[in-house]
């Protein structure tokens, strides 16, 4: 496929762009392959001043068109919410220019992407990717304890796809029985360890939903690695971020959750949480009702109300708060698991660490946590996060679950101004480049495939 | 005094209302002349001042004793449980018959003494000069003069002595128009824009009934549309609801006809009355007053109070006012029945809005003095200061302050003032410790000798204003920002916390920038890099903790210095030295879960 293939028109002149809060600029439009560009002359007809605009055509989430006469407008939403009119001279340019947008902004094939392309000055490819190490993150680790050591069982990925190749898990434990509990989790997703909590020792795991089945199986090795987890801790708790009728229904898919006979020292929590569908529904909803100004202050609250995005928010930190008092408090260590594993349990994870861990709270221990909670531990940003809020595509795996971390970590910011050491910006620019960026970050699903 | 039985109960409880875990507080309860005041083991002292307790009500007894609830007018709520029935019986005689003053020189103003001589309390008084005021908003001038009209508050009782009106109106003409109007409060002036030379004026509504008419009205008002030289159209403000406004028409009052008055436009911007705005309040207290809200419950409830939707419907009349006088140089009359609570309310926003002067703390307690209490807002009746007629209470004053207090959240840089000076005027204006809000209107206040016997809260509030500056406050931050013109898009109205949650401590974050910055400033220290992140940990209710108690800093204090006004600064001095604790239980209330 070529991208000039798309491209149907790919320059206009004299278009007009307008959105919230800008003044209307008059320019020429050129499309290019990842680009949007529009640039006006100072000096023109009302013109202030050179507008340009570089908008990643990856980042447009809806395109609308509308024709009056020989001229038509084009609304693009795009996925970081913003929304840009361009109004162009002649029909059949702007219906092409249309088609275009709308055909490059759905390619779907990650190796077309503009990541892909882009070169920032200065940078050399290989700087940057490895800043923030598992292995680091283990010799901390390793200094306080040798309970635990960093295996390489997933080295080719063959243990779990979506799991890095290095992992940690606890040195009693050898790589057979990891291969053996990895066959009964969801999606290979065995326990490994997430935080380990210097204070006492306790530690917080992460896995996918046990695969027990209609006949209630066992797996001798899970049991012992989650036995082994536990070490000289009296007990630890299973939080599930499902609800117990939910955890049960899994069962007739062959999922499930520890029966409390297989793990007598662990204790399940059922904390229900949202994902998948009714999240994006509730994020849809939200912006839908941010985006009407004329809003009376009672349709506003009903509509605040009826997104549930703040009972969403609100469930996501009171169950971190619950993990990290297990530890802090209680003492016990904490499996966390919904169904994949990959999506409240990583919101789980990563909140709870940024509540007990100063460390977590710093520029750049943030950014390890995303690294390690979010990007390798197989959060699938691609399909997640392949369309926005403005979408009329049918949804298929899109969750806004990244967008409802990172509005925990907003709340978390709001109570202890003081605790954080980066600001509201720092999280906006993720909530935009994990949507459309120009680097590979959160691009694909899992490690496997980056 | 004859009303206290029991002085002293030892071995109360005090329960925490949001607090899941039942713990409590164990203490002694002392019943004094002014104040119930409660010590606990760890010396903390909580002061309740008479006059602020609004309920008090003794619920079924317990194993643990009987519960004795208070809820007081400044927003804090009590939950005692004393052992013995009594006792609590006693107690609860008592503060009924102590929180219901029959007359005023019974109140707390009469009584107090800050041990300030004669001249200082002369002083205090004269500290706000309204004269001076309107001689600073460029009156009296060539189209405005002062009238001695009502010196004998002849022709208005509710309206202050000296009243400025249009030059061409004589007093045939002000007589005549104050027939006309509801309690004879005529059209005056109430703030003069200089540059734009247009006025805002209030009165009540007219006596028109379905056809009345007035001439001298109708003269009143053209001599105040001729008295502005820029635009000789102005607007006629209702408050109220067209609805209600039609309903007086049938009580012979209402509002003007168009068609009656030249060279006027009139507009309906729909305030409720003090009834809607008292039973939301009522059922806002209701929502934010329950244990372990859901997210959605909150803001159900929220919208069904309609308390924001009030607040923002005062906001939005004071911007359509603003616009009328900046855009288009047009004088504006506001009224609405009688003319002294939505009137005030949007009159008083309008010139804060218009004119930085009144965003200092100065101007802030003349703008208070000006449009709230010389023009007879019934601060008596509506905080209800003497045992009274309870349809008469409304949070009309409270609204006012928590609409300046969503404008210093858009503006931050533009009052000097902060939130907790809002707060202490709203604690004093309750508290009938000071002489100013006390009594109905000047009249009252004059016959009543006020001046002679109580004092002034301006000069305490001005001594001690470096509690109450704001630290971000840049008076020429932007020059053209004179008029500021707040966004009132429904989302930026927000719950004030710190008002309906202000003494429920474990509501409140446990850090806050302005707190730390207002202690830099109170302390003189250089700005220290933050402390190394202490361990926070979010707590499940099933898990919390108290905080650690710091024992009060000053239990030696004498009854007679424990004025609130130290109260609430001991306890704010408290706040801010408390050690960062080791372990930080953070609330996930629902109302500061901020969209």
């Amino acid at each position: 496929m070529e991208f000039a293939e798309l491209i149907k028109t790919s320059r206009v002149e004299s278009v007009v762009l307008a959105g919230a809060g800008l003044p209307p600029a008059r320019g020429t439009l050129c499309i290019t392959s990842h680009h949007l560009l529009l640039s006006s002359r100072p000096g023109g007809a009302g013109a202030a001043a050179t507008v340009e605009l570089w908008l990643l055509i990856r980042n447009v989430d809806a395109v609308e068109k509308r024709l009056c006469g020989s001229s038509g407008t084009i609304t693009l939403r795009c996925k970081d919410l913003r929304v840009l009119q361009l109004e162009i001279p002649g029909m059949e340019e702007c219906l092409n220019v249309a088609s275009s947008i709308e055909a490059l902004s759905s390619v779907d094939s990650l190796m077309m992407m503009y990541p892909f392309f882009y070169r920032p000055q200065g940078l050399r490819l290989e700087d940057g990717w490895h800043l923030f190490p598992l292995e680091r993150f283990f010799q901390c680790i390793a200094a306080q304890t040798n309970q635990w050591r960093l295996s390489a069982v997933n080295k080719d990925f063959s243990t779990c796809p979506t799991y890095p190749p290095a992992l940690i898990v606890p040195a009693a434990v050898d790589d057979g029985a990891l291969r053996k509990a990895a066959r009964f989790r969801h999606g290979g997703r065995f326990p490994v360890l997430s935080y380990y909590h210097r204070k006492n020792g306790t530690v917080m795991l992460r896995s996918g939903q046990p695969l027990t089945g209609p006949n209630r199986k066992r797996c001798p090795e899970d049991e012992l690695l989650l036995a082994a987890a536990l070490a000289q801790a009296a007990r630890g708790f299973v939080v599930d971020t499902r609800s117990l009728q939910a955890a049960k229904q899994a069962r007739m898919g062959g999922g499930g959750t520890e029966p409390k006979s297989a793990y007598p020292r662990w204790k399940r929590l059922h904390r229900p949480l949202e994902r998948g569908r009714p999240l994006q529904e509730s994020f849809v909803r939200l912006v839908d009702a941010c985006n009407d100004a004329s809003l009376s202050m009672d349709r506003w609250l009903s509509r605040l109300e009826s997104s549930r995005w703040l009972s969403h928010v609100k469930a996501a930190l009171s169950t971190a708060c619950l993990a990290a008092q297990c530890l802090e408090r209680e003492e016990a260590c904490v499996l966390v698991h919904g169904a994949e594993g990959t999506d409240t349990t990583l919101l789980v994870t990563a909140l709870a660490q940024l509540i007990l861990d100063p460390s977590c709270r710093t520029l750049a221990g943030f950014q390890g946590l995303l690294e390690r909670e979010w990007i390798q531990a197989g959060h699938p940003f691609h399909v997640r996060c392949a369309r926005s809020a403005y979408s009329h595509a049918r949804l298929k795996q899109e969750a806004p679950l990244f967008l409802l971390f990172l509005d925990c970590v907003w709340q978390l910011g709001r109570q202890f101004p003081r605790s954080l050491e980066f600001g509201e910006r720092l999280l906006l620019a993720l909530f935009d480049s994990a949507y459309a960026s120009s680097y590979g970050t959160f691009l694909g699903n899992n490690e496997k495939e980056r | 005094m004859e009303h206290i039985r029991t002085t002293k109960v030892e071995q109360v409880k005090l329960l925490d209302r949001f607090s899941t875990s039942n713990k409590s507080l164990t203490g002694t309860l002392y019943l004094t002349a002014t104040h119930l005041l409660f010590i606990d083991s760890s010396q903390r002292e909580t002061w309740i001042l008479h006059h602020h307790i609004a309920a008090v009500e003794k619920l079924p007894l317990t194993t643990s004793g009987c519960p004795l609830v208070i809820q007081c007018k400044n927003f804090r709520i009590v939950h005692f449980v004393v052992p013995r029935e009594r006792d609590c019986h006693d107690i609860y005689n008592s503060l009924l018959q102590l929180s219901r003053t029959a007359q005023y020189d019974e109140l707390y103003a009469f009584s107090y003494n800050p041990k300030q001589n004669a001249s200082e309390q002369v002083k205090g008084w004269q500290l706000i000069d309204l004269a001076e005021e309107y001689k600073r908003m460029g009156v009296p001038n060539a189209n405005w003069q002062l009238t001695d009209a009502n010196r004998e508050y002849k022709i208005c009782e509710t309206y202050p002595k000296e009243l400025y009106v249009p030059r061409t109106a004589s007093k045939p003409i002000i007589v005549g128009s104050s027939k006309f109007r509801s309690k004879g409060r005529f059209p005056v002036l109430s703030y003069y824009h200089k540059d734009k030379e247009a006025a805002i004026c209030r009165c009540s509504q007219p006596l028109s009934g379905f056809s009345a008419r007035c001439l001298e009205d109708e003269h009143m008002l053209q001599a105040i549309s001729k008295a502005n030289p820029s635009n000789r159209f102005m607007y006629v403000m209702d408050t109220r609801p067209k609805l209600n406004a039609m309903a007086n028409r049938a009580a012979g009052k209402g509002y003007e006809n168009e068609d009656n008055y030249s060279n006027i436009r009139f507009q309906f911007v729909g305030i409720e009355n003090i009834h809607v705005m008292r039973s939301s309040l009522q059922k806002l207290l209701e929502v934010s007053g329950t244990k372990g809200l859901s997210v959605n419950d909150f803001l159900s409830g929220l919208e069904s109070s309609g308390w924001l939707r009030h607040i923002k419907a005062v906001l939005d009349a004071a911007v359509f006012l603003v616009k009328a006088i900046a855009i288009e140089s047009a004088s504006v009359l506001v009224h609405c029945s009688d003319g002294w609570d939505r009137t005030s309310q949007v009159c008083s926003l309008g010139a804060l809005l218009l004119d930085s002067y009144y965003r200092t703390i100065k101007g802030f307690m003349v703008l208070i003095e000006k449009d709230w209490i010389a023009f007879g807002h019934k601060f008596s009746d509506r905080c209800c200061q003497l045992d009274g007629d309870p349809k008469e209470i409304s949070p009309v004053f409270t609204q006012f302050l928590e609409c300046v207090w969503n404008l210093m959240e858009q503006f931050p840089q533009a009052f000097e003032y902060n939130e907790a000076f809002l707060l202490q005027i709203h604690e004093h204006v309750h508290s009938c410790q000071f002489g100013n809000f006390l009594g109905n209107c000047q009249k009252e206040r004059e016959e009543l000798k006020f001046k002679e016997k109580t004092y002034s809260l301006w000069p305490f509030l001005l001594d001690e204003q470096k509690k109450y500056q704001n630290p971000l406050y840049n008076p020429d931050f932007s020059p053209e920002l004179s008029l500021l013109e707040p966004n009132t898009v429904s989302f930026n109205f927000k719950f004030w916390r710190s008002m309906y949650h202000q003494f429920d401590r474990s509501l409140h974050p446990r850090q806050s920038v302005l707190d730390l910055i207002m202690n830099m400033i109170l302390l003189k220290e250089p700005l220290l890099p933050a402390p190394p992140a202490p361990v926070l940990l979010k707590s499940p209710p099933c898990f919390k903790k108290e905080p650690p108690l710091v024992p009060g800093s000053d239990s030696l204090r004498t009854i007679e210095g424990s004025s609130s006004a130290d109260n609430r600064y001991s306890e704010f001095m408290e706040e801010l030295g408390k050690a960062e604790p080791a372990l930080v239980s953070l609330e996930y209330g629902v109302a500061r879960m901020t969209c």
